[in-house]
């Protein structure tokens, strides 16, 4: 119950911050089941449940069918993509390409094709499919077929996981309810992560709505991340002491098992 | 069981670790060699960051080294004065060979030049010992065969001429501290602690014996590892402990087997076995270089 009201107080920040338009009749009222996720010295992965209603004065307009698309991004950050040739017998990197923002974690759910149930210019708009999340100004001239680079991004990160798009794993009931579950990958870096749900009729989106999920270390992983970023003198003479003492440990273990 | 790394921000496998761990450290003990030209690559295969793994990979090696190093302390094969004279060339090489890092990143393809020395070294050197130490095994196997007597060369008419009593040498401490230097150079570049290139410069360059060569190398690559792990850390905060541990659990047991299986075999068996060994990896990273990529794009973080 608590979880629905924080997504309820939530709703009422996020909502004006999208640009919809303005004659939106249908609402979304979303929750899930964590916007906290703590990654522990044993993270292997997690699963979010996002779930939610359709908030309607009217009947459902008959516009087509509603659907849903969830989308859940990590932060976003600059990547270069560097590819290889031959050259003088062994295989070199020759061109790279900056991509100037791509989301370290980007999982779409829908209720239906991608293609079908959202318009392109929609996509454009929102940024909704991932090859629309990922932001790339262009290539320098020197470089052919600098598409090839986005898309050799795409593939690299969908291979580990990082980029998903499961179609027809939203479960909309009579117009009204929905959920989804989305896994998150054992990989997972941290940052604030953000969990955006669409409602689309005939292919166009009709109402959005966005929330922040927290990914963050915790225990001994934040200690470990924090010391080695603030103090790391300190940290690389800690390596170095647990190194040797380990070192010297082991010798003299073994050293009493044997006499 | 998994365990998630938290400065490499992924999660591996702790026993596969632990394995890793172990099989370098008993290569370590045997040979001698820190393992880095095997551990770094290992780590890359299994996931790690590359600069994490260069990173955390040296602190490993610190732990694996130290441990052994007590062992061969113990049986005296330790010369310190030459260990200290290696040593002083060592870290004035490793500060010089992370300038001319900078330099090949600053030029990009650092990846490359990185696996051309790994193949063009581990080439060469491994070559090298194996005809060597095959020659020693069938003079030893020709009845009546005497060993060939150690020849004087122009190493030994060089000046600053200083006594080596653990290895039984009279000579100039400039061979020693050019080694130190070369293989100082090599070792920040290639991200090792440069066992590999030590132990058969002593050998074949120094003429210093086997059985003291092992626990010579060892002492010096305690420093060299210890002076990376330091570096790495403050500049760039790629040392992962969490990494680092399990690693070297595997590492300190492991090197206290090894230490014992290499007392146990004759020097020219140990000699062949490692040449065989630096062979395989300068043949899988050739054929890195020359065989098409399955993936011929790579990602990488802006400003690595």
């Amino acid at each position: 119950m608590t979880v629905r009201l924080i997504a309820l107080l939530l709703l009422a920040f996020a909502l004006p911050a999208l640009a919809l338009p303005a004659t939106a009749q249908e609402e979304v009222v979303a929750g899930m089941s964590q916007n906290r996720v703590a990654i522990t010295a044993n993270f292997d992965g997690s699963e979010i449940l996002i779930f939610g209603a359709v908030k309607r004065d009217e009947p459902p307009p008959g516009t087509g069918p509603l659907e849903v698309i969830v989308t859940v991004a990590g932060p976003s950050k600059p990547v270069i993509v560097r590819r290889k040739e031959k050259r003088f017998g062994i295989w070199v990197n020759t061109d790279a390409v900056e991509v100037d923002s791509a989301p370290s974690f980007y999982a779409v759910a829908t209720s239906g094709p991608l293609s079908e149930i959202l318009k392109n210019i929609d996509d454009l708009r929102y940024k909704i499919s991932i090859p629309r999340a990922i932001r790339s100004v262009g290539a320098p001239m020197t470089v052919q077929n600098s598409r090839a680079f986005t898309e050799a991004l795409i593939r690299i990160r969908s291979q580990k996981g990082l980029y998903l798009l499961d179609m027809n794993t939203v479960q909309v009931d009579q117009e009204t309810l929905f959920n989804t579950a989305i896994a998150l990958p054992a990989n997972l870096t941290e940052g604030a992560y953000t969990a955006r749900i669409f409602l689309t009729r005939g292919g166009n989106v009709i109402a959005a709505h966005e929330t922040k999920i927290d990914v963050q270390k915790v225990g001994l992983e934040r200690w470990l991340f924090n010391l080695a970023h603030e103090l790391p003198l300190a940290y690389g003479i800690l390596s170095l002491v647990i190194a040797i003492s380990a070192g010297w440990g082991a010798s003299a273990v073994f050293r009493y098992l044997r006499s | 069981m998994q365990i998630y790394l938290p400065i490499a921000e992924v999660s591996v496998n702790a026993f596969l670790l632990f394995g890793i761990g172990g099989i370098v450290g008993i290569l370590s003990g045997m040979f001698g060699v820190g393992g880095g030209f095997l551990i770094t690559p290992l780590l890359f295969f299994i996931g790690i960051p590359p600069a994490v793994a260069v990173a955390t990979g040296a602190t490993q090696l610190v732990a694996s080294s130290f441990s052994g190093v007590l062992v061969h302390f113990k049986r005296r094969a330790v010369d310190l004065r030459m260990g200290t004279v290696l040593l002083i060339g060592g870290v004035t090489g490793s500060a010089l060979g992370i300038q001319v890092f900078n330099l090949m990143r600053s030029v990009g393809q650092v990846d490359l030049l990185v696996k051309l020395f790994y193949v063009v070294f581990l080439g060469i050197i491994g070559g090298l010992m194996f005809s060597e130490s095959l020659r020693a095994i069938l003079r030893s196997r020709k009845p009546g065969a005497r060993p060939v007597r150690r020849k004087h060369n122009w190493i030994h008419s060089l000046p600053l001429k200083m006594k080596f009593r653990t290895s039984g040498l009279y000579i100039s401490i400039i061979p020693p501290l050019v080694v130190g230097v070369l293989v100082g150079i090599l070792a920040a570049i290639m991200g090792v602690g440069g066992g590999f290139i030590m132990v058969p410069a002593m050998i074949y360059l120094l003429g210093m014996p086997t059985k003291v060569v092992v626990g010579t190398s060892l002492f010096q690559i305690i420093f060299v590892t210890g002076f990376t792990t330091l570096m790495h850390a403050t500049t760039n905060q790629t040392v992962d402990l969490a990494l680092a541990v399990v690693l070297l659990i595997g590492g300190v047991l492991g090197a206290q087997i090894g230490t014992q299986i290499g007392s146990k075999m004759k020097a020219e068996q140990l000699r062949i076995l490692l040449a065989l060994l630096v062979l395989a990896v300068c043949g899988k990273l050739a054929l890195e270089l020359l065989l098409q990529p399955t993936e011929l794009y790579s990602l990488a973080e802006v400003g690595q």
